[in-house]
């Protein structure tokens, strides 16, 4: 296990009445809705940031936002540390626990509550997995946007929490962009509503600012996101290049043209490799780089935006094109590249970064990891969402070598600040958690972190929400 | 008195020493949405408009950086000129206000300014990667960044957005831009009441034709549109956008399904582009008067309901955007707020903003639709994060 990253010390007020307070959280769930045997606390010990865990103290596992609001009452008034989990496959540790903190997971509460067409809108509560919400709208002609690669696992509330995106944001928006609305339990226990199925906030957009704040505002427990209409086709065209210098200029091309693919994918030597070996989707073998862009629309629509594509691609010194003539080539196009991680997890253990960059250092990027990751005497797979600047690095390593692990950790450190460096975020898609949270002094001053913080303050006084992410640990201020 | 500060320093200098001496302030740009909020007691003007300029743009990476105070016009020309794009089509409140000056960007962001394609493309807010601005203390703050995925960290680009100048002085904006797309036509549907035009548009939106504007013009407002020159009857209006060939097949498919609900006819570009320009703008009731007027936000559905409940109790007229959700209304005299905000209440919620009225009329009406209790305190507390000492428009938003 690593430990370079910290963790607040946990209250000693609250270690020594842990019997107390789970006969007191035993009276406020149903037996089912909680637990607290050792044994049974494994499994919410980490998240998809496996290299960090720290055992709880309890889970409540509530049915209803009473619930929701009972037990956040209750950690209010004693000071408890409430650690928001929605199916736990962040990457940046946002729902790792720490040893005085309950776990509230919202795993239970995984109702589509309604569905309504004429507003182009569902209402779901929080544990809903992302995948749900378009397997349930599709046979009506419909989809909610946002895909992370985890979207069959992953839940609403936790893309709340993260303002997760995916491969399709690029023409759709990220979380953000696709909620109107939610329930959410402050922390004293008082529910409030944000939004709903109108558009634009009466006041201050508070519902803009708990989009991606990482659990740290209070528990999102309902939903209201935009449906929107799903597109007649989808089609995607794989291009191979021989640099990934050409790749990343023919894809700020394409974005300056004014065609809008709905993805652009994009996958290094190693990747390419890596995803071949396992899926077999006849990637070829002897380019640098690879593009899969993606277009929607009807025939016509495509014909015409993929001519175009194919057009610049071809300005750019493509080596390989690939155009799907059918369903099942398009689908084994798509096959390589979403068994990326699967795939990579087979051959090495694996951090996956995400930071962003503008377009026009895409390949400037790309160049100045493979030093890092040289340097560090590593290996790196590059497979991101290109269109907009979304990097991910995985990087590979032994995690039954503690050096090894460091040197990954470190390596993953220095590729962030250089996407800061290169004018861009430390985060794309994943959120900040406890993996970038001592990084934020390098995107931000001193005074934009104190004011960030400041705003915390008012949603959270005790700073009991999630409290060892997002804002390096020392340096808070304190009221 | 106005001041003109011309540098990030000087605005954080001048704001630091009012929260210094407790001296109120309002933040302005062009002024052009001056009437906007709650009379707030007078205080010094503090303009952006001498933070003026383009800063950084990359058309390839459809990108824009500029001081706050730029003028609109200068974007949209610039932009224009690389045939791009806002995609939230930013309102020009003179017409409707009877206002005079130049519109700035920041006043565009915060007001969170959008237009027609808001439906589908976002608001303003959703473009604005990010800011620079001047908090309650004097300081220089920065946040969001310059890349699509921005958000690390807390998202106080949006809250700003929006925030009307209570929050913080807007320095900087950084926005995504889009590229103009090559054709927009216009589909007419004639004929329909507001009830049959919400399910026409709701069934428009439901078929992958991507509909980028949605309107529904009552007999009343139609004349003013194009010169009196739409199709007799009430005019249902449906906009789509993109590459000539797809645009083509699109509106064949769209009209196909809305015969069904009325005739259909259809509008070229040119008339395209000055109908949704007049749409954005509430022609209609850019009137010279001081009529009050309202926007009004509810789910699409709600919309006509609501017009049709307060019909039978208050002199309104109204037209519809955003397919239905977007409701403008001019009242002939009393602004009827606790009537119209009860009727959104019970159709489901929304809000709404009460843009134009006399003096007489703002002093005694709460502009922005009141907030329950927990919200309310919950966003005073957010203004006392960023202006400790009060000194931004109190009252202005609530």
């Amino acid at each position: 296990m690593a430990d370079t990253i910290s963790f607040l010390k946990p209250r000693e007020a609250v270690l020594s009445r842990r019997a107390a307070i789970i006969a007191d959280l035993t009276e406020l769930l149903p037996p089912e809705c909680l637990v607290h045997e050792a044994r049974e606390l494994v499994p919410f010990e980490t998240d998809a940031f496996v290299s960090y865990r720290r055992l709880p103290m309890a889970v409540a596992l509530p049915k209803t936002t009473a619930q929701v609001a009972a037990v956040m009452k209750y950690c209010n008034r004693y000071g408890i540390p409430v650690v928001p989990r929605g199916a736990g496959t962040s990457l940046s540790g946002g729902a790792i626990p720490q040893e005085d903190a309950v776990v509230l997971g919202l795993s239970k509460m995984s109702r589509i509550l309604e569905v309504d067409y004429a507003n182009r809108t569902a209402t779901v509560q929080a544990g809903v997995t992302n995948l749900n919400i378009s397997e349930a709208v599709g046979i009506d002609g419909f989809f909610y946007a946002p895909d992370p690669s985890s979207q069959l696992a992953c839940t609403i509330g936790g893309n709340i929490g993260m303002n997760s995106g995916g491969a399709h944001c690029l023409k759709y928006g990220v979380t953000t962009n696709n909620l109107l609305g939610v329930k959410m339990v402050l922390v004293d226990g008082t529910v409030i509503e944000l939004g709903g199925k109108h558009l634009d906030a009466a006041g201050y957009d508070l519902l803009g600012l708990v989009c991606g704040s990482e659990g740290q505002l209070g528990i999102v427990t309902e939903a209201v996101v935009r449906l929107i209409a799903k597109p007649e086709g989808a089609r995607p065209v794989l291009f191979g290049f021989d640099t990934s210098e050409h790749a990343g200029a023919c894809v700020a091309d394409i974005i300056g043209s004014g065609i809008i693919p709905v993805a652009i994918e994009f996958m290094d030597k190693p990747a390419i490799e890596i995803c071949e070996a396992f899926a077999h989707a006849g990637y070829p073998l002897d380019v640098e780089a690879l593009l899969i862009v993606e277009v929607e629309g009807s025939e016509a629509e495509m014909d015409a935006m993929l001519k175009a594509i194919v057009e610049i691609a071809g300005r750019h010194g493509v080596k390989t094109v690939r155009e799907s003539q059918s369903a099942t080539e398009a689908a084994l196009i798509w096959k390589g590249r979403k068994s990326a991680f699967g795939a990579t997890g087979r051959i090495a253990d694996y951090i996956c970064m995400d930071g962003t960059v503008p377009l026009g250092k895409l390949s400037y990027v790309l160049n100045k990891t493979s030093e890092i990751i040289d340097r560090f005497g590593l290996r790196v797979a590059n497979v991101f969402h290109a269109g907009d600047g979304n990097m991910h690095p995985l990087i590979l390593f032994n995690a039954n070598d503690p050096e090894d692990a460091a040197r990954a950790e470190e390596a993953g450190n220095e590729i962030l600040k250089l996407c800061v460096d290169a004018g861009g975020c430390l985060t794309g898609e994943h959120g900040v958690g406890i993996e970038k949270r001592d990084l934020m002094r390098h995107q931000y001053s001193e005074a934009d972190l104190n004011q960030q913080m400041a705003v915390r303050y008012a949603f959270d006084e005790d700073w009991i929400l999630n409290p060892s992410k997002v804002f390096p640990l020392d340096g808070r201020p304190t009221a | 008195m106005t001041l003109i500060p011309n540098s990030e320093v000087d605005a954080a200098y001048i704001i630091r020493n009012a929260a210094n001496d407790g001296k109120k302030v309002a933040l302005c740009g062009g002024s052009t949405r001056a009437g906007f909020g709650n009379t707030a007691e007078p205080a010094e003007m503090v303009s952006s408009t001498g933070l003026s300029g383009i800063v950084d743009y990359e058309p390839a990476e459809m990108v824009m950086t500029v001081r706050a105070g730029t003028p609109v016009a200068e974007i949209e020309a610039t932009l224009a000129a690389n045939r791009q794009m806002m995609a939230f089509e930013p309102m020009d409140h003179r017409g409707v206000m009877g206002t005079l000056g130049e519109p700035t960007i920041g006043g565009v962001f915060a007001a969170n300014v959008s237009g027609p394609r808001r439906f589908v493309s976002g608001a303003a807010r959703d473009s604005l990667l990010g800011i620079r601005f001047i908090n309650g203390r004097g300081e220089a703050i920065r946040a969001g960044g310059r890349v699509m995925k921005n958000v690390t960290g807390l998202d106080l680009v949006k809250l700003l957005a929006g925030s009307h100048g209570t929050l913080g002085f807007l320095t900087e904006v950084t926005f995504r831009v889009l590229p103009v797309p090559q054709t927009v036509e216009t589909i007419v549907i004639s004929g329909l009441d507001d009830a049959a035009a919400a399910k026409a548009m709701a069934a428009a939106m439901a078929l992958p034709v991507e509909v980028s504007g949605s309107a529904h013009l009552p007999q009343t407002v139609r004349f003013r549109f194009l010169g009196g020159g739409l199709p007799a009857g009430e005019a249902t209006v449906l906009r789509l956008e993109g590459l000539a060939a797809s645009v083509a097949v699109r509106a064949e498919k769209l009209a196909a399904v809305m015969q069904a609900f009325g005739p259909v006819s259809r509008l070229g570009q040119e008339e395209s582009q000055t109908l949704w320009r007049q749409v954005r703008d509430v022609y209609p009731y850019s009137d010279g008067t001081l009529k009050p007027v309202w926007r009004v936000s509810v789910a699409p559905s709600a919309g006509h309901q609501l017009v049709a409940a307060l019909r039978l109790e208050a002199g309104v007229d109204a037209f519809y955007d955003w397919q239905g959700g977007l409701v403008w209304m001019r009242m002939e005299a009393d602004p009827e707020a606790d009537l119209l905000r009860r009727y959104i209440r019970a159709l489901g919620g929304g809000h709404a903003t009460l843009l134009r009225a006399s003096d007489a009329v703002r002093a005694q009406t709460q502009a922005f639709e009141p907030q329950p209790d927990a919200v309310a305190a919950l966003s005073a507390r957010v203004k006392q994060k960023l202006d400790p000492a009060g000194i931004f428009s109190p009252g202005k938003m609530g």
